[in-house]
């Protein structure tokens, strides 16, 4: 693909990988340059990538650098998507996209309320779909899905008051999959997986 | 000598009947002209995306149908098309034709409680009454199709649950004939009504630049001149095989959006017929066993039938490793699922981009320098529902 080629000949140093999966362009970067490579897709008159559509983070818990940060791009002009990825480890503070992308802003709390990531410069880093006084990162994957408290009204106290979560019944989690079987393509790729665990 | 002045600071929900939900907004205020706005989200947050991780494919779809409660299908179909693209399921013509009907009849259930309940803001009641027969005419749609009003839990991977019942087809036929008069009635009773236009005309502006810069999408972008829809420009199912116009407005206020929006829901009448002509009888589920469930019949009398069922409702089919963004044009804007799978039977992770969220982001920027009534027009015309934007 044209655009391919186009923004790795301009940012040959700058591209870890490049790859074009379901009609969109992966790309693979380091954080550092973040903020270069985004005002070029940005800017640029082949690319022209003017929508920041979404800014995401994956948690991989086991690996050292935990955390890869997704940005999505789009641009109208050539319709097309950018993938964009780089990987973080758990305390490292990123560069903010707000002031490229004002549509960062909201996103890039929601970042930082659901995984904890902090972003260098953001005008307003607060938790924003978590409660006030809210604390941990739910989406993390360390992050029971029952949660850690659970809220009720107190006639005594006459007020709504936070208490440890009290389940009846635990939460069971059924591993219902099976080891031995699975369809062809699929056993091909993790098939070393579904041995491990026999 | 020089005056003191203070600004006044006013809690605007989350109980208030014109913030479409649980909004609470933090407005700063001098005198009348609101100075800034501060929306506090998140009070109907439910962890969506934490819970799908958690669920088999098949068990996440439901989910989707309580992001915007207003349009269910569109949302699934999103998910359904991630799943459908990493698998690479093809799907079956007619299960294709009835998605993108039922799109469209979410599309005018959005539009119409969009429409009415602005009007409602700006103190039209009547719209409201003569919309929400028709809204009740879609549910009745949508629950002979599914069996539920509202969380309809329709579409699958590589298709739809089940086919069309008998009846409906004619049913929705004439629902687009008498419909299209509705519109019109509703047009009489807003479109050159002075007190609509006064409340809505020139209010809340979006340039184009601003729209790009602020990730709108949607009839947002579109009332900015912008003339972008997925539907047309990244076509998912069979849009391709259907004619349609995008209404572009010029101005970029709330007006022109409630314009685009009455437009579209023209065009999506027509679309509904389009798909009502064109559909051809068929399967309406991808015929891999792997994926769709075997009908009730095969269950009693073939032994694999059997095995594949039991396989599915309990482990769930597996999805390659692989990662994916897909977006379907829903009827508030770019509605995304980027899905990450690890070859196991439940999604890795699940983002869900829901239109609303970046709309309401750029609240501080659409109502700086406008009065405090006209912010319930502004809120009305960004087209918010809660259940997308907290998820």
């Amino acid at each position: 693909m044209d655009l391919e080629k186009k923004i790795n000949s301009e940012l040959t140093t700058k591209i870890k990988k490049s790859e074009i999966r379901h009609d969109q362009l992966y790309l693979n970067i380091d954080s550092e340059d973040l903020i270069d490579v985004t005002l070029f897709i940005k800017s640029n008159e082949n690319t022209k990538f003017r929508q920041l559509m979404d800014v995401t983070v994956v948690d991989y818990p086991e690996n050292t650098q935990r955390f890869k940060v997704v940005y999505l791009f789009l641009s109208h002009e050539f319709n097309k998507r950018i993938i964009l990825s780089y990987l973080i480890s758990e305390n490292e503070v990123i560069p903010s996209l707000t002031s490229i992308y004002p549509a960062a802003n909201w996103m890039e709390r929601e970042v930082f309320d659901m995984y904890g990531v902090k972003f260098k410069d953001h005008p307003d880093l607060r938790r924003i779909l978590t409660d006030y006084g809210f604390e941990g990162h739910p989406l993390r994957k360390d992050f029971p899905l029952t949660g850690h408290t659970e809220v009720r009204y107190s006639e005594e106290h006459k007020k709504v008051i936070q208490e440890p979560v009290k389940l009846e019944q635990n939460y069971r989690n059924f591993d219902y999959e099976s080891p031995w079987e699975g369809t062809k393509y699929i056993k091909k790729q993790t098939g070393q997986k579904n041995d491990k665990k026999n | 000598m020089t005056k003191k002045t203070k600004t006044l600071n006013l809690n605007f929900g989350p109980q208030h009947p014109a913030a479409h939900g649980v909004l609470r907004l933090i407005l700063e205020l001098d005198g009348e002209v609101v100075e800034k706005a501060d929306p506090h989200i998140g009070l109907l947050h439910r962890g969506t995306e934490k819970l799908i991780e958690n669920k088999t494919y098949m068990q996440a779809v439901p989910y989707f149908d309580r992001l915007d409660y207003v349009a269910p299908m569109n949302q699934e179909h999103a998910f359904a098309l991630a799943i459908e693209k990493i698998l690479k399921i093809e799907v079956p013509i007619r299960a294709q034709f009835i998605r993108v009907m039922f799109c469209e009849i979410g599309r005018i259930l959005s539009h119409i409680l969009n429409v009415t309940t602005q009007a409602l803001d700006v103190g039209a009641l009547t719209p409201s009454l003569w919309g929400f027969e028709e809204r009740e005419t879609l549910m009745t749609f949508y629950e002979r199709v599914s069996g539920s009003r509202l969380h309809a839990n329709y579409f699958r991977a590589g298709g739809v649950h089940q086919d069309l019942p008998m009846g409906l087809d004619t049913d929705i036929a004439k629902f687009c004939e008498s419909f299209p008069k509705i519109i019109n009635d509703l047009e009489t009773l807003l479109t050159d009504n002075r007190i609509f236009k006064q409340r809505n005309v020139d209010i809340g502006i979006v340039t184009k630049e601003d729209a790009l810069d602020y990730s709108f999408s949607g009839v947002m972008i579109r009332g900015s001149g912008v003339p972008w829809d997925l539907r047309k420009s990244q076509p998912y199912d069979c849009y391709e095989q259907l004619e349609f116009k995008i209404p572009i407005g010029k101005n970029g206020d709330c007006y022109d959006r409630y314009l685009c929006r009455i437009d579209e829901m023209r065009e999506s009448v027509s679309i509904i017929k389009q798909c009502l002509a064109k559909m051809k009888k068929g399967p309406v589920k991808s015929s891999d066993g792997k994926i769709s469930p075997p009908p009730k019949k095969d269950i009693k009398q073939s032994m694999e039938a059997l095995i594949h069922h039991f396989k599915l409702f309990t482990e769930g089919y597996r999805v390659d490793n692989d990662e994916i963004y897909t977006a379907v044009e829903a009827p508030k804007g770019e509605f995304g699922v980027y899905l990450i799978s690890d070859g196991s039977s439940k999604p890795y992770k699940c983002k869900i981009r829901a239109p609303g969220f970046s709309h309401l982001a750029a609240m501080d920027y659409l109502i700086k320098g406008h009065m405090l009534a006209d912010v319930p027009a502004v809120l009305g015309s960004l087209d918010i529902v809660f259940g997308e934007v907290d998820r």
